[in-house]
């Protein structure tokens, strides 16, 4: 007997969604306003996300080591830099290294090419990269390389200069402005999610304010309230999945005409392709939001009129 | 005592009429009780005042009376549409004002309903309008197969099962209305002014089927204004007036 009532809720539910076509209709238009807007905060959010990672990437500090450093010295700092917990990674440039690298840099300069062939030998040092976890710990890893009873007089003779105190300013600024664009976007993010939320309720309530007198024959009739409930959450889980698609095709063209706008922004990320490579999770997320939405909201929505 | 039938709808009437006829036959008490019931709606209106009276089963009653007498409220206690603020309303020895909202559906499943404004659901074909109280009481669908087109047939509108209300005329509607109101072998029949917006033809269609229904066994209460059908019928009349009972006759006539 379940399995015959699920079966002809479903059916009424199919049924009920065609016959209303224009209600539907414009309950579908509704719902895709609502989940575009879950699905823009959404790219938005994976943006600004890569935006600040890649912001993040950039930060760090170098440690420039003396001209006469040993390699067994430059390890053994490496190592206890390494073991540090704040410490994510530790790259060595050595000086030949960072010689080609800044040719390589400056090849279509030939004024700093032929300063550099007339100086003559390397002027360049050693440098120690040095990447934190977090932007805020670079503090704590400066104090350490200052801190002389972690690291033997040998090692810490090596470290000629450190750039953190020049990066200071940078670095603290980045950090916080970090922060507050994580702040703000999650409260974005909630907003507009509460908006969605709010706008389909409503769309919802009043295509079901039009089936109110249907809702109070049914239970005159003797239908019960699961079954008279039933169908109007089928209808209410289509809307939100014809919506679901509706928006997950509409964002295609339109992730493809801010591609070129996105790129050029400092530390680009193409948004076609993020869409295209989370596709699967974006429609999973649309399509699970849309259907939530339609079915709560019809289902608070009838209630009012079961009361007869 | 089930009369005999010779046609095929009669087969269907006399399946349904045939338990109902079997207790007309062993029990002749009382199957619905109004005990002092007073009903009085929020903004204040008295609607009932000490309304007391029973209806037999097998009865075929009439309520008679001006707009606002109180017969529509009445029947709205009846069906559990609304509570009384007073009094008892009791169906087959059940309170239905203590019968509570989940279990009502049950109630309801034992009395059929019609309307003066058919209240059939707009976007269901006559076919799924009366097959939709069948699936409310759980019915097969085999049963939802076989037994809707034979009471579409019964009330003769075979030719238009597969219409929308706003395809169908008035009385056909309310022709609908009966059949959904019957399908499910009620106990009793509610018709509130079934015949308030038909037209002299089809009020008298619908009150021969009423008669038919009440033949066979089933107990109907009708509410109406036409003197024309309460005295054709020539059966109980109660006549209402400012929410009292002021006349009840065994055998009435319309007096105004």
């Amino acid at each position: 007997m379940i399995w015959v009532t699920t079966r002809r809720i479903i059916k009424a539910g199919f049924i009920n969604f065609w016959r209303n076509g224009s209600v539907s209709l414009s309950a579908v238009f509704v719902m895709v306003v609502a989940l575009f807007m879950i699905g823009s905060t959404l790219l938005l959010t994976a943006f600004l996300g890569t935006a600040l990672k890649e912001l993040e990437d950039k930060i760090d500090i170098n440690i420039y080591l003396t001209a006469n450093a040993s390699e067994e010295n430059i390890a053994a700092l490496r190592e206890k830099l390494t073991a540090q917990s704040e410490v994510k990674s530790v790259t060595y440039v050595s000086r030949d290294e960072a010689l080609a690298n800044f040719r390589a840099r400056h090849e279509n300069d030939s004024r700093i090419i032929q300063a550099l062939d007339e100086i003559g030998g390397n002027p360049l040092t050693g440098v120690l990269n040095v990447k934190a976890k977090e932007p805020s710990q670079y503090e704590g890893i400066a104090k350490f390389l200052q801190g002389k009873s972690a690291l033997s007089t040998d090692t810490l003779s090596i470290v000629g200069k450190v750039n953190y105190n020049d990066n200071k300013v940078a670095i603290e600024r980045l950090t916080r402005l970090i922060g507050g664009v994580q702040k703000l976007g999650s409260i974005i993010t909630a907003i507009m999610i509460g908006i969605s939320v709010l706008i389909t309720f409503n769309t919802i309530r009043l295509a079901i304010f039009i089936a109110r007198e249907e809702i109070g024959v049914m239970r005159l009739v003797g239908g019960n309230n699961r079954y008279i409930r039933g169908p109007f959450v089928v209808e209410g889980i289509i809307y939100g999945l014809a919506a679901g698609t509706l928006t997950v095709i509409m964002f295609y063209p339109i992730t493809y005409w801010l591609k070129s706008a996105t790129q050029g922004f400092y530390g680009g990320v193409d948004l076609l392709h993020y869409f295209v490579a989370n596709f699967v999770q974006i429609f999973f997320i649309l399509m699970l939001s849309g259907a939530t939405l339609g079915a709560v909201s019809s289902y608070l929505a009838v209630r009012k009129y079961l009361s007869i | 005592m089930a009369p005999v039938l010779r046609s095929e709808t009669g087969a269907f009437l006399s399946r349904f009429g045939g338990f109902s006829s079997t207790r007309k036959i062993c029990y002749n008490e009382g199957m619905i009780y109004f005990d002092n019931v007073s009903k009085v709606y929020p903004d204040k209106t008295v609607a009932l005042e000490g309304v007391t009276f029973t209806v037999e089963r097998a009865e075929f009653i009439s309520i008679v009376g001006h707009s606002g007498a109180g017969k529509t409220t009445l029947l709205k206690l009846l069906l559990g549409e609304e509570k009384a603020t007073g009094g008892i309303v009791s169906f087959e020895s059940v309170d239905i004002q203590k019968v509570k909202s989940h279990h009502m559906p049950e109630l309801r499943r034992r009395i059929g309903a019609v309307f003066q404004d058919f209240r059939l659901i707009p976007n269901k074909t006559a076919f799924e309008n009366v097959a939709f109280a069948m699936e409310a009481a759980g019915k097969t669908d085999e049963q939802i197969a076989s037994d809707v087109p034979h009471v579409l047939e019964l009330v003769d509108l075979t030719a238009k099962m597969w219409s929308f209300p706003r395809q169908l005329s008035g009385g056909e509607l309310q022709r609908v209305a009966i059949a959904r109101a019957i399908v499910n072998h009620p106990d009793l029949i509610i018709a509130d002014e079934p015949t308030g917006n038909l037209d002299p033809i089809n009020t008298y269609e619908i009150i021969q089927i009423l008669k038919k229904i009440n033949d066979l066994g089933t107990t109907v209460i009708l509410t109406t204004h036409n003197k024309g059908v309460v005295e054709s019928l020539g059966r109980r009349v109660v006549t209402m007036e400012k929410g009292k009972i002021i006349r009840d006759d065994p055998t009435g006539t319309y007096s105004l």
